[in-house]
């Protein structure tokens, strides 16, 4: 696929940090996974993680952002907490070894390898109503994040919905804050086949979006499917 | 930047929050609210619903990605997740205020400054961010579910190229303060427990003062709606939201 650098706010530069030093393979065989799926473009995924099991989320063409929530499936009440998670480890992004924190301030998951480097958790997902604000008032019956999430919240079985949607991750996607406080999204670091494995802390109910949608030029407004392996 | 004083016939409530305490008020379309930091070094927590729809309050993603910015200052608005406006910033002495850093709870308040129980220390006793929210939040029926990423006014905290994140001591002087207008009838809650990466050891949280007073809408060359094309079409939300369009 092409890609293009194109920000939505080109005058702002700011050099590029190397993410490249947290880069670790993991020795997880594939066919070895319990569990193998491929979530196409722009749809939902709701799937249980037991602790101690390893999920990959694998960016089969690269540039995808899969905007990932996780709750505890003992008490969805607890779940997966932004401002927590990046306050304890004192970094903005997340990599290799960061500690996904809860809201009560439990650890949910670890990353333990990541190829791509880092990953978003300040961009939230997209929804009809932002896009509104972000693009154009036209733009509300285009696909989004969060109708994904109402959808595969709303279908299940757990008593969840808009209330328990908060800051999500956003694997792949790259948004970088400038040491002036400016907030830019950029062009993917990520490609074809690299991927994020976390280890699961606690019981774990996972909610992804395969996005981004149409008008977001971080993967050069393609969307592609995302691949999830899980393993005992 | 700075502003004018407050008109004394505008004003309709004013009450001192003290430290490491809790509040929740609604302030009102034609309202707004100042915090002012009357000693310096205060940090104040603040959460944002809707009023009349609770389900619908502050997104701290959208309204950083709306504006293009990490942190709030004079010019920036609050959104909900509704793509509409719930406070715009009008004034600003501070010029920094975070977004991502959350708030203290109890393991951080006890690993920095130790134990102190009502039962020794009576109303001396640490408290911490996360409980004083869920306590105010619970007066409207929101709780655990509601605890959304939050706004700390008067608080600076900046990043490197890698992400690596640095709080400003002393970001905030004595009499800096901040005016919130009130877009849509918006709950508030707030609590003045110290920033959770404030690296001090000696509790010692700061009051800050509330100031509700009347406001003119925002016109069509408000600052808050010109700043960036986004804002505009937020407002544009907003005022259909009011049936105003």
């Amino acid at each position: 696929m092409t890609t293009q650098t194109q920000t939505s706010n080109p005058t702002q530069p700011h050099p590029v940090a190397d993410f490249t030093a947290n880069l670790v393979e993991s020795r997880l065989d594939p066919a070895d996974a319990l569990y193998d799926h491929e979530i196409p473009a722009g749809e939902p995924w709701l799937h249980e993680l037991r602790a101690g099991q390893t999920l990959r989320i694998l960016d089969l063409m690269g540039n995808q952002a899969v905007d990932t929530i996780f709750y505890s499936a003992r008490d969805p009440a607890e779940r997966y907490s932004a401002v927590d998670t990046i306050r304890a480890q004192g970094s903005l992004y997340l990599t290799t070894g960061s500690v996904l924190l809860s809201n009560d301030g439990n650890p949910m998951a670890t990353i333990v390898a990541d190829t791509c480097g880092r990953h978003d958790t300040l961009g939230g997902a997209c929804a009809a109503e932002s896009n509104q604000v972000r693009y154009a008032l036209e733009k509300r019956p285009m696909h989004n994040c969060r109708d994904n999430y109402l959808i595969a919240l709303a279908e299940s079985s757990y008593d969840m919905g808009k209330r328990d949607l908060t800051a999500n991750i956003n694997f792949f996607m790259n948004v970088p804050v400038t040491p002036e406080g400016h907030l830019t999204f950029e062009d993917g670091i990520s490609d074809a086949g690299k991927y994020v494995e976390l280890q699961a802390e606690m019981d774990l109910i996972v909610l992804v979006s395969n996005c981004p949608q149409l008008n977001n030029p971080c993967n050069a407004y393609n969307p592609t499917p995302a691949r999830m392996l899980i393993w005992d | 930047m700075t502003t004018e004083p407050l008109d004394p016939s505008r004003s309709v409530h004013t009450e001192l929050l003290p430290g490491a305490r809790n509040w929740s008020f609604i302030i009102r379309r034609g309202f707004a609210l100042r915090l002012t930091d009357r000693r310096g070094g205060a940090n104040c927590s603040a959460l944002f619903f809707n009023a009349h729809e609770k389900l619908e309050r502050y997104n701290m993603a959208d309204t950083l990605k709306a504006q293009h910015t990490a942190f709030l200052t004079a010019g920036h608005v609050c959104y909900s997740d509704m793509g509409r406006i719930l406070m715009s910033i009008t004034a600003d002495t501070c010029g920094w205020h975070d977004t991502f850093c959350g708030v203290s709870d109890a393991a951080l308040v006890r690993e920095r400054f130790g134990e102190a129980r009502y039962q020794e220390a009576r109303n001396a006793f640490l408290r911490n961010g996360r409980e004083l929210f869920l306590i105010e939040m619970g007066k409207w029926g929101l709780g655990r579910r509601d605890l959304v990423p939050n706004v700390n006014f008067f608080s600076k905290v900046a990043v490197d190229e890698a992400g690596v994140m640095r709080f400003e001591p002393g970001h905030s002087k004595p009499g800096d303060h901040v005016d919130l207008r009130a877009e849509m009838d918006t709950l508030v809650v707030l609590n003045t427990c110290p920033h959770p990466l404030d690296p001090a050891t000696e509790w010692s949280p700061k009051p800050v003062d509330l100031a509700i007073y009347r406001i003119d809408p925002a016109a069509e060359d408000d600052p808050c709606r010109i700043s960036c094309p986004e804002n505009g079409r937020g407002f544009a939300n907003t005022a259909i939201y009011h049936c105003q369009l």
